[in-house]
């Protein structure tokens, strides 16, 4: 159901995209020009391409952008503003003194102008931007795809695994057995499966859509600071809230070491207390780096078709040979870091929680 | 530097989206995957409890047999060798009871024998006896039909008797 609704959202946005197009003609032609004349330059392109954006681009022809338009939301100056973000005319455009930042911190999000010039952000910003749209997709995606699985465990009762549970069998008994089981030990890890398999199968199915580089896919979600900020932040408050005391005693009189690190000056209790905000700090940017990265060299070499295609068209597609093999090979390898990335965070996380409810043992 | 500047609304966003997700998979499919994943582990456990118990107890009806087996022997060997004594001293007793008998029957013939052979020998005597007489009776008759014979015999007679 969820799914189908999605679907019809998003056609109904495409056509709304078209339409908007065909409205906007007058305002077209002022960018148009402006992208006639722009240079193609690598770092802004890579830049748009991992960042979050107000609208979903799918693809210029020519010189028309089709986008998907998403709705705006902000509160600002103790006022909601709810507009489509087509109304921005692809981040070349104004609306109600809102436009989208082109240099500095705020590049890339929505700001307005103070009297003094300089930039600022609005109070409250809702926007239902791309990346939200692609953790809805994922999420529906994620939600058809186990629920299935669910249904085929109920039908299929005691018996061998078929199809895509099948396949997705020996990853989900992998996080149970071997990221859970063994790193928060057999008395609580049933607990805390259930939240590791979702991140797990989060992470992982977020990297993949993220190398797929077409509408719906392509959103870099899981290299998002924000996004993998919010889920090292559901791994430190799951630690912290099921810390036991033996974990506290740990931190604040770790034993086993001198008591000269402790007392007078507690060194080892501000190493441990950073310590615990550090570990999901790393989480976050882990992932976030990880990913980033992968999708930089990527476009990094498809970069260098158009680079040297602005020297010469031929040495352009000289050089697209080189780099479509490369950035197959890095397609291929961001394959890889998806699975592995998604077992690092996964494996962490447990191991935290492990940690955490660890018993004193004496 | 937009890439580490995160967006405000991404964050609550990707909070209450990641929220439900939680929820959802938490409620509709980790658990009764977990619950089905439990059950058939459980379910495959316990056959392969069931097999080696199975197997077990083969091998303990095997050791039984075994031993009834063996026991079976041991008790035909001793069914045979009482048999066998019981035959020996069955034939040294009919033995020893046909000697015994034959002894006796030979006894018995004997003294049957000498009894026999005795009264033959009573018989004979008496009817030898008895032959003598006559001829003597016939001889006398003979020497005494005349009258001078007679008398020369009993004179011969008195004169043998007078000289002594």
């Amino acid at each position: 159901m969820g799914l189908i609704a999605l679907i019809l959202f998003s056609i109904s946005y495409l056509g709304i995209a078209q339409h908007s197009l065909d409205s906007e003609v007058d305002g077209m032609e002022e960018w148009q020009e402006e992208i006639a004349q722009e240079e193609f330059k690598a770092g802004d392109m890579i830049i748009e391409h991992i960042t979050d954006a107000y609208e979903w681009h799918i693809i210029t022809l020519g010189h028309t952008h089709i986008t998907v338009p998403l709705p705006v939301m902000l509160y600002d100056k103790g006022e909601f503003h709810f507009f489509m973000s087509s109304a921005l005319h692809h981040n070349h455009g104004n609306h109600m003194g809102y436009f989208v930042s082109k240099e500095g911190f705020n590049s890339g999000k929505l700001v307005r102008k103070e009297a003094s010039g300089e930039e600022v952000r609005p109070t409250l910003d809702f926007s239902f931007t791309k990346n939200v749209m692609a953790i809805f997709f994922s999420m529906f995606l994620l939600g058809w795809i186990f629920i299935s699985v669910a249904n085929s465990y109920k039908k299929r009762k005691g018996k061998a695994p078929k199809g895509l549970q099948s396949l997705l069998e020996p990853i989900i008994l992998f996080v149970r057995d071997d990221i859970a089981r063994s790193s928060i030990g057999e008395k609580r890890y049933e607990r805390y499966t259930p939240f590791l398999l979702t991140i797990f199968f989060f992470i992982l199915i977020n990297n993949l859509l993220g190398i797929i580089p077409f509408f719906p896919g392509g959103a870099n979600i899981t290299g998002n600071i924000g996004v993998t900020g919010v889920l090292a932040a559901f791994t430190f408050i799951i630690t912290t809230y099921s810390a036991n005391k033996n974990y506290w005693v740990h931190i604040v009189n770790a034993p086993g070491v001198p008591w000269w690190l402790k007392i007078p000056v507690p060194l080892m209790p501000i190493v441990e207390i950073m310590g615990v905000f550090t570990k999901p700090f790393v989480l976050m940017v882990r992932l976030f780096a990880n990913m980033s990265a992968g999708h930089i060299i990527i476009l990094g070499f498809v970069s260098l078709i158009f680079i040297f295609g602005e020297i010469s068209q031929g040495l352009g597609y000289g050089v697209s040979i080189v780099s479509v093999g490369f950035s197959i090979f890095m397609d291929v390898l961001e394959i890889l870091v998806a699975f592995i990335q998604a077992y690092v965070f996964t494996l962490l996380s447990a191991l935290y929680f492990g940690m955490a409810t660890e018993e004193a043992h004496h | 530097m937009s890439l580490i500047n995160p967006g405000f609304g991404l964050v609550i966003w990707m909070t209450l989206a990641f929220l439900v997700l939680l929820f959802i998979l938490g409620k509709f499919a980790w658990k009764p995957i977990m619950a089905a994943l439990k059950e058939r582990e459980d379910s495959i456990e316990n056959a392969l409890l069931a097999a080696e118990k199975a197997q077990q107890a083969m091998h303990e009806l095997k050791a039984g047999n075994e031993k009834l087996m063996l026991e079976a022997q041991i008790e035909r060997d001793t069914i045979l060798k009482e048999a066998r004594k019981l035959k020996d001293s069955i034939l040294n007793d009919a033995r020893e009871k046909s000697a015994m008998e034959a002894k006796n029957i030979l006894h018995n013939a004997r003294e049957q024998i000498t009894s026999d052979k005795n009264a033959a020998l009573a018989e004979i005597k008496s009817t030898i006896a008895s032959y003598s007489i006559d001829i003597a009776e016939k001889i006398l008759r003979e020497e005494l039909k005349d009258k001078s014979r007679q008398m020369t015999y009993a004179e011969k007679l008195l004169k043998e008797t007078s000289l002594n």
